[in-house]
C-alpha cells in the first residue's frame, strides 16, 4: 500500500570522501508518525533529497509499497508523496491562497481555473494548517512561522497518502511547534504515512510510534521511543554529555544535555554547523 | 492545527479590480497609440482621413501611406513588443531574477549575428530570403545561449542569474562587434545597416515581416503560456519546484529556449531593441498580476503599447530624422534597471 520502504539507501555527493548515508534501510509504515533523527551531518536531509530523487543514489532504492520512486515521473510523484523540503524562501510574491493552490499543480492540467474540488481542498489544507485567516496576505509578508505553516498547508492540498516533513518546526514557537506535531499524530491517525525529520528528540518521543537515529550516513539506532531514547546510545551519538529522563506529564523518555564540557572540540569540529546535509 | 493565525495585519487590498483596471487601461492606450501610429509622420493625417483609409474610402496616396507604410510599421512594433515582454517574463521566471531579459542576456545579441552572417554570407540571391535570416536568427539565439550558460558555468556560478547576466552583456557586446565588423563594407542597397541591427528599427516593415513576426509570436508566445502554470513553481526553487513535480532544470531549459527564440524572431524583424523585456514584465507585476501566465499576458499587452509609443517617439521627436528605436527603450530601460539595482541591493 502505502508505506514508505528505504532499502539499503547509499548517497554520496562528488567530491565528499565518505557517503552521506550508508546502507540505510527503514520503512515509514501507513498509519503510523515515523521520525528520522540523528546530529546535523548524519545523513537525514540525504534521505529526502533521495526520495525525490535529488540525491546521488550509489545503490539502493526508495519504495513506495512495491514500486520504486525513481521509476515514477516527478508528477506522478508528487501525486503520492508531499514533501516540504527544508529550506525555501517565498520567492513569488503569492497571496497565501495562490501558493497553497500550487500544491495542486501535479493534479491540474495547464489551463482552467481551479476545480471546486481544488478550492475545496485548498481551503481544507489552510484551515488543518491555520493559515485560512491569512489566505489573502502575501507570502514575503509572514512572519518565519506563519511562512513554515504555509508550506505544511501547500503539501496538504497535494492530498497524499504519504507526507515528508523536513524539519518542520524550525523557526516555530512552543505552541506551534507543539500545533505541528499534533497535526502530523492526527494525518497518520487518519491513515496517511507521515515521514518527520526532526531535531526534536523530546517532541519525537512523545509523537512518534517509530524512531529510526542516524549518524554519520548510517543507522545507530531504530525502534519505539524507549529502544532508541537511551542514555548510552544518544551521548555516544551526539557525543556530548546527557542524561535521559522521564517526562513528567506523559513518561515518555525525555532528553536533558549536560553542562560543563568545553565545547571547543564541538564548535572546532568540521562540518559540525552544517546543516542539511 | 490547534493555534489559529491571528493576523494583526489587514489583508491586502483585493487586486481583481486593479488588475481589471489595467487590462482596460492597457487595450485603451494601445487602441488609441495604433491609431496615434496611423495618424503622425512625414505626413500628419488627420483622424477622419486614417479611418477612411482603413476602410478604403480614402484617395490613393492617403491609402498608400496609411495601409502600405504605416499600418505595417505600427503592427509590427506592437509584435515585438509583445514578444520582447513575454520572452523576457520568462526569463525571468526560469531564472529566478526580475533583472533576466533577452538583450542583457546576450540571446538578441546572438540572434543579431546569426542574421547578420546569413545576409553577409549568403550569396546575393538569397541574401535576403527572411526564412533564411529567421531560421540564422534562431540558431544564434539558441548559440548565445549556450554560450553564455557556459561561460557563467565556468565561472563557477551554475544557476547565478548576476553570473548569467554578466556573461550576458559580454557575449552582447562580442556580438555588436561582430556586426559591426560584418557590415562594414555591405553595400547599402543590399544589406540594412549596421545600426539597424544594434539600435533596433521596424521602419522597413512590410506585411510579409508582420506575417512572419505575427505566426512566432503567436506560437511561441502560446508555449510559454502554456508552461507558465510550470514557471510558478520552478520560481519556487529546485528542491520545492520538485516536490510538487516540476523538473526545474529541464523545464527552465525548455523555456529558456523558447524565450531565446521569441526574442530571435523579434529581431530578426526589427534588430536590437533592449530593456522592453525587462521593463514590462516589472511594470506587469507592479500593477497586480503577480502569477506566471496573467503577467505575461499584461506584459505582452504593455509590451506592445510600449514599442508602438518608442516607434512613434522614435518618428516624431525628431523629424524628419528618425531615432533608432532600441536608443528609446534604453533611455527608458537604463533608468529603470538602475532603480531596480539599487532596491536589490538595499
Amino acid at each position: 500500500m502505502s508505506a514508505l520502504h528505504f532499502q539499503h539507501v547509499t548517497v554520496h555527493y562528488r567530491g565528499s570522501d565518505r557517503p552521506a548515508a550508508l546502507d540505510i534501510s527503514f520503512s515509514a509504515a501507513a498509519s503510523r508518525f515515523t521520525a528520522v533523527v540523528g546530529p546535523n551531518g548524519s545523513g537525514k536531509s540525504s534521505l529526502v533529497r533521495a526520495l525525490l530523487g535529488q540525491a546521488p543514489l550509489v545503490r539502493g532504492a526508495v519504495r513506495l509499497g512495491d514500486e520504486s520512486l525513481l521509476a515514477l515521473a516527478p508528477r506522478e510523484l508528487a501525486r503520492r508523496v508531499a514533501v516540504v523540503p527544508q529550506r525555501e524562501e517565498p520567492l513569488l510574491p503569492l497571496s497565501v491562497e495562490e501558493f497553497v493552490m500550487l500544491g495542486r499543480h501535479p493534479h491540474r492540467g495547464a489551463f482552467g481555473a481551479p476545480s471546486p474540488h481544488d478550492r475545496e481542498v485548498v481551503r481544507q489544507a489552510m484551515q488543518r494548517a491555520g493559515v485560512y485567516e491569512a489566505r489573502d496576505r502575501r507570502t514575503d509578508r509572514l512572519s518565519g512561522g506563519e511562512w513554515q505553516r504555509v508550506r505544511i498547508a501547500r503539501a496538504l492540498a497535494q492530498d497524499t497518502a504519504v507526507l515528508v516533513l523536513d524539519e518542520p518546526t524550525t523557526f516555530l514557537d512552543v505552541a506551534h511547534e507543539m500545533a505541528v506535531f499534533e497535526l502530523a499524530d492526527e494525518l497518520a491517525g487518519e491513515g496517511r504515512t507521515v515521514l518527520v525529520v526532526s531535531h526534536q528528540l523530546n517532541l519525537v518521543a512523545r509523537f512518534a510510534h517509530h524512531i529510526v537515529l542516524l549518524n554519520r550516513g548510517q543507522v545507530a539506532a531504530a525502534g519505539s521511543a524507549s529502544d532508541v531514547m537511551r542514555g548510552e546510545i544518544l551521548e555516544a551519538v551526539y557525543d556530548w554529555p546527557l542524561v535521559v529522563t522521564r517526562d513528567p506529564a506523559v513518561g515518555a523518555p525525555a532528553l536533558v544535555p549536560l553542562r560543563g564540557r568545553a565545547r571547543d572540540s564541538h564548535l572546532g569540529r568540521s562540518g559540525a554547523g552544517q546543516d542539511g546535509t | 492545527m490547534a493555534t489559529p493565525l491571528r493576523s494583526p495585519q489587514v489583508a491586502d487590498p483585493p487586486r481583481a479590480s486593479r488588475l481589471t483596471l489595467a487590462w482596460v487601461g492597457g487595450l485603451a492606450a494601445l487602441g488609441l497609440l495604433l491609431l496615434a501610429g496611423l495618424a503622425f509622420g512625414a505626413v500628419p493625417l488627420p483622424l477622419s482621413d486614417v479611418l477612411d483609409a482603413l476602410r478604403g474610402a480614402a484617395d490613393g496616396t492617403t491609402t498608400s501611406i496609411v495601409r502600405d507604410l504605416r499600418a505595417p510599421r505600427v503592427v509590427l512594433a506592437a509584435l515585438v513588443g509583445a514578444g520582447l515582454a513575454m520572452s523576457g517574463g520568462a526569463l525571468q521566471g526560469t531564472l529566478h531574477n526580475p533583472l533576466a531579459e533577452p538583450y542583457l542576456l546576450g540571446v538578441s545579441g546572438g540572434a543579431a549575428v546569426g542574421a547578420v552572417l546569413a545576409m553577409a554570407l549568403a550569396g546575393p540571391s538569397v541574401g535576403g530570403s527572411p526564412l533564411l535570416i529567421t531560421g540564422s536568427a534562431f540558431v544564434g539565439a539558441a548559440v548565445a545561449t549556450l554560450v553564455v550558460t557556459g561561460i557563467a558555468h565556468l565561472a563557477g556560478g551554475r544557476g547565478d542569474a548576476k553570473l548569467l547576466i554578466m556573461a550576458g552583456v559580454i557575449v552582447g557586446a562580442f556580438a555588436n562587434a561582430v556586426i559591426m565588423v560584418a557590415l562594414a563594407d555591405a553595400p547599402p542597397e543590399r544589406i540594412r545597416g549596421a545600426v539597424w541591427w544594434m539600435m533596433g528599427s521596424v521602419a522597413d516593415a512590410n506585411w510579409g515581416t508582420v506575417t512572419r513576426t505575427a505566426l512566432a509570436v503567436a506560437a511561441l508566445g502560446a508555449v510559454l503560456l502554456y508552461k507558465a502554470r510550470d514557471l510558478d513553481v520552478i520560481a519556487l526553487g529546485h528542491e520545492p519546484a520538485r516536490a510538487l513535480g516540476v523538473d526545474s532544470e529541464r523545464a527552465g531549459r525548455v523555456i529558456f529556449l523558447v524565450a531565446s527564440w521569441l526574442a530571435a524572431a523579434t529581431v530578426a524583424a526589427a534588430g536590437l531593441v533592449g530593456f522592453v523585456g525587462l521593463v514590462v514584465p516589472n511594470l506587469a507585476r507592479l500593477l497586480g498580476a503577480r502569477r506566471h501566465r496573467p503577467m505575461m499576458a499584461l506584459a505582452a499587452l504593455y509590451g506592445a503599447a510600449l514599442l508602438v509609443a518608442a516607434d512613434l517617439a522614435a518618428r516624431t521627436l525628431r523629424a524628419p530624422v528618425e531615432l533608432p528605436l532600441g536608443a528609446l527603450t534604453a533611455l527608458v530601460g537604463v533608468p529603470f534597471f538602475l532603480s531596480r539595482l539599487r532596491r536589490g541591493a538595499s
